[in-house]
């Protein structure tokens, strides 16, 4: 097992600077730390919101006070990686919704695309913008090696948690100045900038002027809403409910103290699914009525791109380093995490035989949900587990268990490896800008490999060093 | 410079964020008054019309009707209540809940200001809120001018400001003319006599629940008369509390709209109106046409404006 902290001969250099910090701050400092962090926290109303399961709604997300650290040389190969795979992502979305020509050259089957609930056959033919479909793509990276980094999965609609890259930091810079006082960690609070920068290059058409962006919320009860109203806030753009805006004219307008006002570029936090109640789901009470419409005729320009999540997809993600040959006619610099398709007879049999060594996820499966973990689990839960697998093999993927790399994080008994991901954020616009960092989750459960935050995951400031 | 539009929803939100905050720390005000008067010696009615018209000022008597309530559980229902929509946690947790829904027109510290004292007040249990209660209601009221300090030091001076502050004129207008109607009864001078100890207890009581018994002191030199006391809380321009301020703060606020805008509406003309109207009566007028008469139409006209308001900036 690699801890990216602790080396066979005492700490790896990019850590030499906590280590230090670790011996002179002491187990019970760190301890009242960390509860003047959940103050701080609880505070800002940096939380998430939780509903139906009782207990209090608005939630924190533990923070773990250790950093994760970067160097300079490890950021260069991810960061080149990100972008490449971002570029690839999006190219791959243009040619789906247009001459599809990675289907016919039969590079992708095009079953897997054709009948993918997340396909919009109301894309086909639009043109977006500068060709970008998604804007915003976190791509959730883990490693198992000084220098192996693989790609667990991307997300390329609207990923969330990069508040909390920028909040950590914020926090860990109130706690502890002498941390950062020589410089060597990169800032990462130039992302809210990048954000808007990157909407203003996706204008529609129809813009004359200086573009006026909004972010799209669904509203306060939803879990990510601290998130919504923190990018608005940051970026200096109206954060708008769906009722705040209507589309006249093939014009989207928001409702102002001085009446209609325009609106050019719209970051939503919506679902595809409650875009529009006109082409989509009619029930939606967080749609705009005649909103793709407008969107399709360049009046108006929606972050991500309606359909953008037919490239995220568990299986279509098999195919990626096949995208980066294919449309940038280069190798891929970050690796997938080997995959077995269940659709597959071979790879069926194969992860069939060996459920009790491998990850099992469901193809459209989130939050770490629906996921069998073939080591921790239990004979009936396997026997189950195949039947799923047999009844529906399309939906389900299979990865060999990793060791995912760990990270000293605070436990009862002091700082202790506990194993983590890291998903970067790359925007995608005129070009594709990248802030040094992102979000690392931990699993602070001993021995857990999930991340998520709706079960037992934790997040960490992650550092990346000036080279 | 052109202004910025902003959200209807988000003016909207502003305006009753900072009403209810407002009627939040009337509230602590008026159960200041409520325990004050309840430490008088017993009267052979007891102390149950002091609770009584602190419960009509604050527009929840119908919330308490027909319950056979001590003491204690008066304090309880009017602080921590949820079930009442005029208690203080109410009121903050509205004021919250707008706070949140507008948290992007808000600074980092006004929003914290507020959050952290929504955070606190869920905390307080009853037992605390009756065996500490003067303590509990200074803090509420600290917290609420901590809001308004931490607003009037970093908030932009744009429109979102100005929609704040009529919310907080209004609803302040509102509360000491509700205040006052309660209590016109003990104001009303059926002799020219000053009563007893008690009636002077009665009449302070309306400055202690305005928080304007110092200020009073200073103007009227502690010569306590029903009409002085409706002087300083109608009229006197120099009172914070007083309708005649509240009206002059309105239409500054309507008045910055108007210039960054450049359009008027129909609240511009009421607001206007009512300070002109002001600015004519004593007090003496006042009382011959009737205190009651006066404050109800008072009441009457501050409601239209904020319809007026409403729909000039289509909330």
């Amino acid at each position: 097992m690699f801890d990216e902290m602790m080396g066979k001969d005492g700490a790896r250099p990019p850590y030499h600077a906590i280590e230090r910090w670790l011996k002179t701050v002491g187990a019970d400092a760190l301890e009242l730390k960390r509860l003047e962090a959940e103050t701080l926290f609880r505070r800002i109303g940096i939380t998430f919101a939780v509903y139906g399961e009782g207990g209090d709604p608005e939630r924190l997300i533990p923070f773990d006070l250790i950093p994760r650290v970067f160097s300079a040389e490890e950021w260069r190969t991810l960061s080149r990686g990100i972008t490449q795979r971002a570029r690839a992502l999006n190219a791959f979305l243009h040619d789906v919704y247009h001459r599809g020509e990675i289907l016919k050259a039969g590079v992708i089957p095009e079953n897997l695309i054709f009948r993918n609930a997340a396909f919009l056959p109301e894309m086909v033919g639009v043109e977006a913008p500068g060709k970008i479909y998604s804007h915003i793509v976190g791509i959730d990276i883990v490693r198992t090696g000084p220098d192996d980094f693989m790609v667990l999965e991307d997300n390329c609609r609207t990923p969330s948690g990069v508040s909390y890259m920028l909040e950590n930091r914020e926090i860990m810079m109130r706690m502890f100045p002498e941390l950062f006082a020589g410089g060597r960690v990169l800032p990462v609070d130039n992302y809210p900038d990048m954000l808007r920068a990157t909407l203003e290059d996706v204008a529609p058409k129809a813009c004359r002027q200086d573009p006026t962006c909004v972010v799209l919320t669904p509203g306060p009860l939803n879990s990510a809403y601290y998130e919504h109203s923190f990018l608005a806030d940051q970026m200096g753009v109206e954060l708008v409910e769906s009722r705040d805006l209507f589309v006249d004219e093939g014009l989207v307008w928001m409702r102002t103290t001085q009446g209609p006002r325009r609106v050019d570029v719209i970051y939503r936090r919506i679902d595809d699914d409650f875009l529009d109640p006109l082409v989509f789901r009619a029930d939606s009470v967080l749609g705009v009525a005649g909103l793709m419409n407008a969107y399709r005729a360049g009046g108006v320009t929606i972050v991500s791109a309606p359909g953008a999540g037919v490239a995220d997809d568990k299986a279509v993600y098999v195919y990626v380093p096949e995208m980066i040959r294919f449309y940038l006619g280069e190798a891929p610099i970050l690796k997938n995490v080997p995959t077995w398709r269940c659709s597959d007879p071979d790879d069926r049999a194969h992860v069939l035989s060996h459920l009790a060594d491998v990850v099992v996820k469901e193809v459209h499966g989130s939050g770490g949900y629906g996921m069998l973990i073939g080591p921790k689990s239990t004979a009936a839960e396997r026997a189950a587990f195949a039947k799923k697998i047999e009844a529906d093999p399309g939906a389900f993927i299979a990865q060999p268990t990793l060791e995912l790399s760990t990270v000293p994080s605070l436990s009862p008994l002091g700082p202790s490896p506990r194993h983590v991901d890291f998903r970067p954020y790359a925007l995608v616009g005129k070009e594709i800008r990248l802030t040094p960092g992102g979000l690392t989750r931990v699993a602070l459960r001993e021995g857990s490999l999930v991340v998520n935050s709706s079960q037992g995951g934790g997040v960490k400031d992650t550092w990346v060093l000036a080279g | 410079m052109t202004m910025m539009a902003t959200l209807s929803r988000t003016a909207s939100d502003l305006f009753w964020m900072a009403r209810y905050l407002e009627r939040a720390e009337a509230m602590a005000r008026l159960v200041e008054m409520g325990r004050r008067m309840a430490m008088l010696p017993n009267t052979p009615e007891g102390h149950r019309e002091e609770w009584l018209s602190v419960m009509a000022a604050a527009g929840c008597a119908k919330h308490f009707a027909g319950r056979d309530m001590d003491e204690r559980a008066v304090i309880a229902g009017l602080v921590l209540d949820r079930e009442n929509p005029s208690s203080i946690v109410s009121c903050l947790d509205r004021a919250r809940h707008n706070a949140r829904s507008v948290r992007t027109a808000l600074t980092t510290q006004a929003w914290e200001t507020l959050n952290e004292a929504w955070l606190k007040l869920g905390d307080i249990t009853e037992s605390a809120v009756v065996r500490e209660l003067p303590q509990t209601l200074d803090w509420v009221k600290g917290r609420c001018a901590q809001f308004r300090g931490a607003s009037d030091a970093t908030m932009l001076r744009d429109d979102r400001f100005d929609f704040a502050r009529l919310g907080l004129y209004i609803e302040r207008a509102d509360m000491t003319l509700r205040l006052l109607d309660v209590k016109y009864y003990v104001l009303l001078p059926e002799t020219d006599v000053i009563g007893g100890g008690r009636d002077r207890h009665q009449w302070t009581s309306v400055l202690v629940a305005t928080s304007a018994l110092r200020a009073y002191h200073w103007v009227y030199r502690g010569d306590y008369s029903p009409w002085r006391i409706a002087d300083f809380l109608t009229l006197n321009r120099a009172c914070p509390r007083s309708l005649a301020y509240c009206c002059d703060e309105i239409v500054t606020s309507l008045d910055r709209l108007a210039r960054g805008y450049g359009e008027r509406h129909a609240c511009h003309a009421t607001a206007s109106e009512t300070v002109a109207l002001l600015s004519d009566l004593d007090i003496g007028e006042i009382f011959h046409d009737g205190l009651h008469e006066f404050l109800t139409e008072a009441i009457a006209r501050n409601n239209r404006l904020t319809a007026e308001i409403a729909e000039a900036y289509h909330f």
